[in-house]
């Protein structure tokens, strides 16, 4: 079998073997999956896949790879998983750089024995795994009384990095290019952003084999263009990530998650409000709700040493009312609607003011539409998941998505000056017979300059084509 | 570099390459049309009344732009591309014109694009944090916009009262308090810009969290490379419950370094730690008499904000650390009175030095904070070897140096001598993995250090993006790249499937 991959492919890459069923990228087969160890074996990897004319697919772990659309190409997959070394761990610095196969549980394991973390929870995917990984609390040394029941919750649990569930690289929450890559953050996004606020430096290799970094290693550094921005959330569109930098946080000594119930829309909208506009210094204001009917769950994650988080979080009881605290997280954060592996999901962007509308929006296209998503994300952030399950039909799950794209795209109208569409409703991943019911990503603010973009970085498009928004 | 002369000007002001041959007739065309468009008031081309802009922040380079216009809508910003991208006439943005590193630099054969009149703050969404502002408000009147609303714009460049939105944006601007609350680019989730083709379009909506490449996050410290963006979508941050600002004095730099690399080890994070060496202090104490401790050969300053609670605990950690390494006095700040004596020194540092040299240079460089006390030490060398005199201002939390480089602009070779040293501390800076510029941009000024930092591949990749948004290099040209790419067209792009593929035909490679 080894006979039939290309010479110049089996030059590159020591690691080249022919694509099995297991490989297929959104149901597209690949012929070849090569895995490189580094830049050198990757960039010589995309320089001969480009002069053999066959277009590539970069592959980490596969936690998020059924994002996008199925490309329309995919010859080769670029796998991540031998490019998995830590290659500096700069403590005193709060920096990181490694490579793209990282794993982020991988990387947090080590990140924590010096009490520090990447501040980045992207939902961990399916299959949905238990306690969620990488929050560990400290005691205060008091319990914390609530107005709200259950009364008198205390927050315990074991000192930071001692008793880390450390997962084998790739499961759960997905390696550190696919991250970048797709974008994905999760309820911490509030307060530290996304994968691009937290990247420093990058390196990629472009489609013909070039090696190209930007940034540094430094956190504060205005020198060049900022190719990390670019290639974040680009879907592997315009190039191989191979190797990141990244700025660190301390790892808290301590988290309290308060959550409550709320009944409907306007008071679930006035919570997260008054929780994110508190001066607590919320982490994250998540919210959660399984199927319609059920209140909206609100999650508030307070986080710093054990006495502030004691006092805030008596202190956000108060602002929010009836409500409990706990120091570890509820089941369903960042396991909720947005970790939803298999049927459609389906990620909400508006203004955070909007939050009850856009609740309301997703109730009545999914009335109409005869459908019941679950629903759940960083609501006071303006990002919010909605999972339609698998057996729902693909008209109903378009017309869905239809109903909601418009009025999410219409919103804020009474603001002047405000972008005509200051919303957005973009399909991350769906079964293939929804796919070819609704366009997954809807209209997209300056597509023509991000075609002209994906044309200079990769003009013929051998890198996962067709994955991205407007065809791209 | 940023050569700024107290007494006149530091040695002859150099004409950047390519803006000496002046268009002339080209210019002259375009002058009806624009009128049309802005009207005559905002359409300068008295040679005196352009003179006024010849320069920005950084003086050291000048060169009269062969027309100004001041616009005061993003249709009129339109219009002004368009009729220069038809005429392949150069054009080059300009806010507040406070930058340092000669990016709102005009040229000769160009128009300069001033969006000083365009200063609306549009809109305040108070729950959705956000603010939409013109490009020509100036970063300090956001803050003050949003203060009704318990909000504040969290970037807090030191020119903050007078520089513009727009020029944070093309920046990427920092300031003191970055540290904890992030850049620019952080805190923008839209823009409105006119594309070097003319054409008014949105980059992100304003969630953050837009679908498609990150455009806004490529645009923003591009240095007006790319575009010029007519309105800015900010995010507003909570007024912090409590702010408390510390000074500490420290006998030696290294103490004060010690401090700092305690602090942050410590998991506290706090909105700034600035440190001024001895001749900084002084500099400072002979312009505004702060009236830092005597005998400091460090000071540093340390702002915590956030709850309360924290802010109170944080305080007493960050005091007893700096005791334990040796301040031998600590001050307090607890209200905006006793705040702004503190900060008083820090902030007038740079325009100080003019009290202790008749000219000096503001270099901006980086390094890992955990360098910080080997590059010092280096620093020092390089002075001491060289007889130029540096007083050593920075953001020290996030190891971002600004050495003010002192020298005698009468004194023949002075600048010289004072540019070597200047130049070999960016040197320093590349070789113990940092940056050339931190917060003041590459610019007109540093594009030749930019191959000491990057590769060939780096810079050819880079400019690809400006190739996307400016094939034909009409938007600010020759800033940040040493050689420009040309763009060309590009060959053969292929939309469809590849027709291997399409045809089923994969064996054939």
């Amino acid at each position: 079998m080894a006979g039939r991959i290309p010479e110049a492919l089996a030059d590159a890459c020591a690691d080249v073997s022919e694509a099995g069923p297991g490989d297929a990228v959104a149901g597209v087969a690949p012929r070849f999956v090569a895995r490189p160890a580094g830049v050198t074996e990757a960039a010589a990897v995309l320089a001969a896949a480009s002069s053999l004319g066959m277009t590539a697919v970069p592959r980490g772990s596969g936690t998020r790879l059924a994002w996008g659309a199925p490309p329309v190409g995919c010859d080769l997959v670029v796998d991540t998983s031998r490019m998995n070394q830590v290659l500096e761990h700069a403590a005193g610095d709060l920096v990181v750089r490694v490579q793209a196969g990282v794993g982020l549980d991988q990387l947090a394991s080590v990140l924590a024995e010096a009490g520090q973390r990447l501040a980045l929870d992207p939902p961990a995917a399916a299959p949905r795994p238990g306690p969620p990984q990488g929050v560990t609390l400290t005691a205060p040394a008091h319990g914390t009384t609530l107005p709200g029941p259950p009364k008198g919750a205390t927050l315990s649990g074991p000192p930071h990095g001692a008793a880390l569930p450390v997962p084998s690289n790739g499961s759960g929450a997905g390696t550190i290019g696919g991250v970048l890559a797709t974008g994905a953050a999760g309820p911490l996004r509030l307060r530290y952003g996304t994968p691009r606020d937290l990247a420093i430096g990058i390196t990629v290799v472009r489609a013909d084999g070039t090696v190209a970094s930007s940034g540094g290693k430094v956190v504060k550094n205005v020198a060049g263009y900022d190719l990390g921005k670019l290639f974040a959330g680009s879907y592997g569109t315009l190039g191989l990530i191979v190797e990141a930098a990244f700025r660190l946080h301390p790892l808290p000594a301590a988290t309290s998650f308060v959550t409550l119930d709320a009944a409907g829309p306007d008071e679930a909208r006035a919570a997260v409000a008054a929780a994110a506009g508190s001066p607590l210094a919320p982490s994250a204001v998540e919210l959660d709700r399984p199927a319609r009917g059920q209140p909206f769950r609100v999650g508030v994650l307070l986080e710093g040493d054990a006495e502030g988080v004691a006092e805030r979080t008596a202190r956000m009881a108060e602002l929010l009312g009836s409500c409990s605290a706990a120091p570890d997280p509820p089941g369903w954060w960042r396991g909720g609607a947005a970790a939803g592996a298999d049927g459609t999901l389906i990620r909400v962007a508006f203004w955070a003011a909007e939050l009850a509308r856009v609740l309301g929006a997703i109730d009545a296209a999914a009335a109409a539409a005869g459908i019941d998503p679950a629903i759940g994300g960083s609501a006071a952030a303006g990002v919010l998941y909605a999972a339609v399950a698998e057996g729902a039909p693909a008209s109903a799950v378009a017309r869905f998505v239809a109903d909601l794209r418009a009025e999410v795209g219409s919103g804020n109208g009474s603001l002047p000056g405000a972008p005509a569409q200051p919303g957005s409703a973009v399909v991350l991943h769906a079964p293939a017979e929804v796919r070819a019911a609704v366009d997954l990503w809807g209209p997209v603010p300056g597509l023509g300059l991000m075609r002209a973009i994906k044309d200079q970085f990769d003009p013929q498009h051998m890198m996962a084509p067709g994955r991205f928004a407007g065809g791209i | 570099m940023t050569a700024q002369a107290t007494r006149g000007t530091a040695g002859a002001p150099r004409q950047t390459k390519g803006a000496g041959e002046v268009a002339g007739a080209a210019i002259d065309d375009l002058v009806p049309q624009m009128i049309d468009i802005c009207g005559r008031r905002d359409v300068l081309t008295d040679p005196a009344e352009l003179a006024t802009y010849e320069c920005d922040g950084l003086t050291s380079h000048r060169c009269s732009p062969g027309l100004v216009v001041l616009p005061t809508t993003a249709e009129q910003v339109a219009a002004i591309v368009a009729v220069c991208a038809r005429a392949k006439i150069p054009f080059v943005a300009r806010g507040s014109g406070t930058g340092l590193s000669g990016g709102a630099l005009p040229r000769a054969d160009g128009v300069l694009i001033v969006t000083s009149k365009m200063r609306r703050v549009i809109a305040i969404d108070q729950e959705s944090r956000r603010a939409i502002v013109e490009p020509g408000v100036t970063n300090l009147a956001v803050s003050k916009a949003a203060e009704p609303f318990g909000l504040f714009y969290a970037p807090d460049p030191s020119s903050q009262v007078v520089c513009s939105i727009g020029g944070n944006v093309a920046e990427n601007s920092g300031g003191a308090h970055c540290l904890k609350n992030g850049f620019t680019v952080h805190h923008v989730t839209g823009l409105e810009v006119v594309t070097p083709d003319g054409e008014l379009v949105w980059l992100g909506d304003g969630t953050g969290a837009a679908p498609g490449y990150d455009l806004v996050g490529a645009f923003i410290g591009s240095e007006g490379t790319l575009g010029i963006a007519t309105k800015i979508i900010v995010k507003l941050t909570r007024i912090p419950e409590a702010v408390t600002t510390l000074l500490a004095a420290f006998r030696t730099m290294g103490a004060g370094g010690a401090a700092v690399s305690a602090i942050i080890g410590s998991g506290i994070l706090p909105a700034a730690i600035e440190m001024m060496d001895a001749l900084a202090i002084e500099a400072a104490e002979a312009a505004v008499a702060c009236r830092y401790p005597e005998g400091a050969g460090a000071v540093l300053i340390v702002e915590l904000d956030g709850p309360a609670d924290d802010v109170r605990r944080e305080t007493e950690a960050v005091r007893a650390i700096c005791e334990k390494d040796g301040a031998y006095e600590i001050r307090a700040a607890h209200d905006a009175a006793e705040r702004t004596a503190i900060w008083t020194g820090r902030k007038s540092a740079f325009a100080a030095v003019g009290r202790i040299s008749p000219a000096y240079i503001v270099q901006d460089g980086v390094v890992p904070r955990t360098a910080l006390p080997e590059v010092l030490d280096r620093i020092a060398e390089l002075s001491a070897a060289s007889g130029v005199r540096v007083a050593n201002v920075f953001h020290a939390g996030d190891g971002n140096l600004h050495p003010l480089v002192l020298f005698d602009d009468a004194k023949p070779g002075a600048e010289e001598a004072a540019e070597e040293v200047s130049g070999a501390i960016l040197d320093l800076c590349i070789s113990h993995g940092g940056s050339i510029t931190g917060e003041h941009g590459v610019g007109a000024d540093k594009s030749k250090y930019m191959p000491k930092m990057f590769g060939p591949g780096d810079l050819d990749t880079m400019q690809l993006l400006r190739c996307a948004f400016d094939p034909a290099g009409l938007c600010n040209p020759g800033k940040i790249f040493p050689t420009p790419r040309l763009c060309g067209e590009v060959p053969g792009v292929r939309r469809e499937p590849h027709p291997l593929v399409a045809a089923g035909k994969v064996d054939q490679f």
